[in-house]
């Protein structure tokens, strides 16, 4: 089992998103993570999926997608060099002055942002592989508590 | 030049070649009906159900090779088609289904019959799409029938809101379709079938596997011309029988769970397994780690995913069975293994004593058909019937077999049988059905008495459900559970299984027959098998329902349990 990466041109059409996720759960594959978002050209949508699976359903699941009418191009990104990034926004809560400077710490550290800041509570943007953003909120939670999570899901394009 | 949405409609049914259309009214199709009235070029059928109806153009499609058309209103009419989209999906027959829709500012609203079809179908079928702009209408309807017959065939669903089919529009039908992501495949790899030519000259015990992607293609022919050069022997699956003339002296028989013993050997001893347009689903494969492991497989199909999802295969071959096994014939020439063809004969000669001593009821009805028609459609419902017609029908050029192979739809038969003879008004038709599946779409009884149609309805009458009853008695111990239709309330108690003490069968299916006003005849012995067909034959102005009293404890056999190996076949019980 592994995890993999592909992109999808698709017609920007009602249900084609409901079309592609269906597959995945009537077929039983494991869909870990999937973005869509429309393109330069108004009538097809970009969509990005990451997913675990073996090599032989790797396959189907890229034969099964390109069948769709409705999915123009199956882009996979194995073996191909991508930057791929994931947006995060975290909320910690219930700070006190001291936490703050550590999260000032963390963020310069990870390279995030602190977007929004309230008196007991800060915003940290996180634009990073989907990996480093599942260590910064491990860190996160041991250091805060429980902290308020919201993820975009990774966009992924080849590499010049 | 401005027009309704319905007259587009009907002159793109026109341009597409469509000169019979299944269709039940309701009050979001009744516009479009309103318009085909004043037409005589479409001929249109009315079913007493839905799912009858999409069987009966299920039927017409397959038989015909032309694309069967449906066209039912929105809600309970539409998701009446529901299990007919399943079963042509998974045999891969070419329908466009028209389903009526509440007009687009209804749509969400739960307004009175309103379904969201295209939902409901998303994952059975080829296609599925709203119309949602009158000037979108002709495009998706062109778009329709080109995905549903080209490529690996299957079910489109258009849903039509009813301002659609009232807006006025342009009366512009595109000529062609382009479609950016719906390229199917044409053309075949070369170097690929080079290698198919290399293997099948090392082969020492060569075997064509065969699917009915090669019915699909119409490519029948060319594999007869292909086997007989090459003199490689030929087992098929349920939906690949007939491919090849049965008479065929390389011709084995089928392979899988009620496959024949032979053909099961053959297929387990083979070291070259060429096989074209099927699936390699677990009905043919029996246990995938035993399923013909001594050999290389090739594997030729024209829908990619279908190829490796089973069975890894050595050599994949994407391509429409007709233009691979054409291209086969340039590239091939004999390869005779005498030893290989006897070793697969002495495996027929255990086939042959089996079936000799068992002669059953079921069989000597099928080879009264096989003896007295000479130019037939035979079409099953699922179940015991199924398999006994599939094991034992002779199939040629002028002898085909319809059956509902992967979704096995009980219910199938009769409707099915009724497109058949709608396609094909100068064959005889003879539906094949148990008293279960026939009690499933009895109601179109009156559809083939209605338009006349000189359909053979054989009803294998066992009191059971009896496939699942067969299942229950190897290997649930007896214990009938939901499978007796003799079974009343009063008899719980002391039910024994099948016996004397049962009560009357019910309905009567002479009378029931008689009420529709079709013809009924009651056999109970062999020897009454002939006259019955004789006199259905005359039969010609109404159906013919012949009902065969069969034993409740008659088993199909040879079978493999589900999931076992296709060496582990139960012979005798």
């Amino acid at each position: 089992m592994t995890k993999r990466w592909i992109s999808l041109y698709v017609e920007n059409q009602i249900g084609v998103l409901a079309k592609i996720s269906g597959l995945f759960s009537g077929k039983s594959y494991n869909l870990e993570s999937l973005t869509v978002g429309p393109t330069g050209n108004e009538t097809i949508s970009r969509v990005t999926i990451g997913l675990i699976s073996d090599d032989a359903t790797f396959e189907q699941v890229k034969k099964q997608l390109s069948r769709c009418v409705e999915v123009i191009t199956v882009i996979d990104f194995t073996n191909k060099p991508i930057l791929i990034k994931e947006l995060m926004f975290i909320k910690i809560k219930n700070c006190t002055a001291e936490h703050k400077n550590q999260l000032f710490q963390i963020a310069q550290t990870y390279q995030v942002s602190p977007v929004d800041y309230g008196k007991n509570s800060l915003i940290l943007e996180c634009v990073l592989t989907e990996a480093q953003n599942d260590h910064l909120i491990k860190l996160l939670n041991s250091l805060f508590g429980e902290c308020e999570v919201v993820r975009g899901g990774s966009v992924a394009i080849e590499s010049i | 030049m401005q027009i309704k949405g319905t007259e587009l409609f009907v002159k793109a049914l026109n341009h597409e070649g469509v000169d019979t259309l299944f269709a039940y009214p309701g009050s979001y199709d009744m516009d479009i009906l309103d318009t085909l009235y004043q037409q005589n070029d479409i001929e249109v059928i009315l079913p007493r159900h839905e799912q009858g109806l999409i069987h009966a153009a299920d039927g017409y499609a397959r038989s015909t090779g032309k694309t069967g058309v449906c066209l039912v209103t929105s809600g309970p009419g539409a998701t009446n088609l529901v299990t007919g989209i399943a079963t042509a999906n998974y045999d891969s027959v070419p329908l466009v289904c028209f389903t009526g829709q509440v007009s687009t500012n209804l749509i969400g609203n739960d307004a009175f019959q309103e379904v969201d079809i295209i939902g409901i179908t998303r994952p059975i079928c080829k296609y599925g799409i709203t119309v949602r702009h009158r000037e979108d209408l002709g495009r998706i309807i062109k778009e329709a029938f080109y995905i549903a017959a080209s490529g690996r065939p299957g079910p489109v669903v258009i849903d039509l809101p009813k301002d659609m089919m009232i807006a006025m529009g342009d009366d512009a039908y595109p000529e062609t379709a382009s479609i950016r992501g719906y390229k199917p495949n044409a053309g075949v790899h070369n170097g690929q079938l080079n290698k198919v030519v290399k293997m099948l000259k090392a082969a020492k015990k060569p075997l064509f596997l065969i699917g009915g992607g090669v019915h699909t293609a119409a490519a029948g022919t060319s594999l007869t011309k292909l086997v007989n050069q090459t003199k490689v022997p030929v087992v098929t699956t349920i939906m690949g029988k007939g491919a090849i003339d049965t008479a065929n002296p390389l011709y084995i028989g089928n392979l899988g769970m009620h496959g024949i013993y032979a053909a099961n050997m053959a297929v387990n001893h083979c070291d070259l397994l060429i096989s074209i347009g099927t699936r390699f689903n677990d009905r043919i494969t029996g246990r995938l780690d035993t399923f013909a492991t001594h050999a290389k497989i090739i594997h030729i199909d024209i829908d990619p995913a279908s190829i490796s999802k089973n069975i890894k295969v050595d050599v994949p071959i994407v391509s429409d069975a007709k233009t691979a096994i054409d291209a086969l014939l340039e590239m091939t020439d004999c390869c005779e293994q005498q030893e290989w063809i006897h070793e697969i004969y002495d495996h027929l000669a255990a086939d042959h004593n089996a079936a000799a001593k068992e002669s059953s009821l079921p069989q000597k009805i099928i080879q009264q058909i096989n003896t007295l028609f000479k130019d037939v459609i035979v079409v099953t419902d699922v179940g015991q019937h199924q398999m006994w017609a599939a094991a034992h029908l002779h199939l040629s050029n002028r002898k085909k077999l319809l059956t509902s192979g992967g979704l096995g739809t009980m219910g199938y038969g009769l409707p099915a049988a009724i497109g058949a003879s709608l396609g094909n008004p100068d064959k005889q038709i003879i539906c094949i059905s148990g008293d279960g599946g026939m009690q499933m779409n009895i109601q179109e009884l009156a559809t083939a008495t209605a338009y006349e149609l000189p359909i053979i309805i054989c009803i294998f009458n066992n009191s059971y459900l009896g496939m699942v009853r067969q299942w229950q008695q190897l290997f649930y111990d007896k214990r009938y559970a939901c499978t007796c239709l003799r079974k009343k309330k009063s008899c719980q108690e002391q039910c024994q299984g099948p016996g004397l003490q049962c009560p009357e069968y019910s309905p009567d299916f002479i009378k029931l027959a008689e009420s529709y006003g079709a013809y009924g005849i009651r056999v109970h012995h062999p020897n009454d098998i002939n006259a019955a067909f004789l006199k259905a034959m005359n039969n010609k102005d109404a159906p013919t329902v012949i009902e065969f009293i069969i034993d409740s404890e008659e088993l199909v056999l040879p079978m493999v349990r589900g999931g076992q190996s296709l060496e582990n076949m139960i012979l005798d019980y």
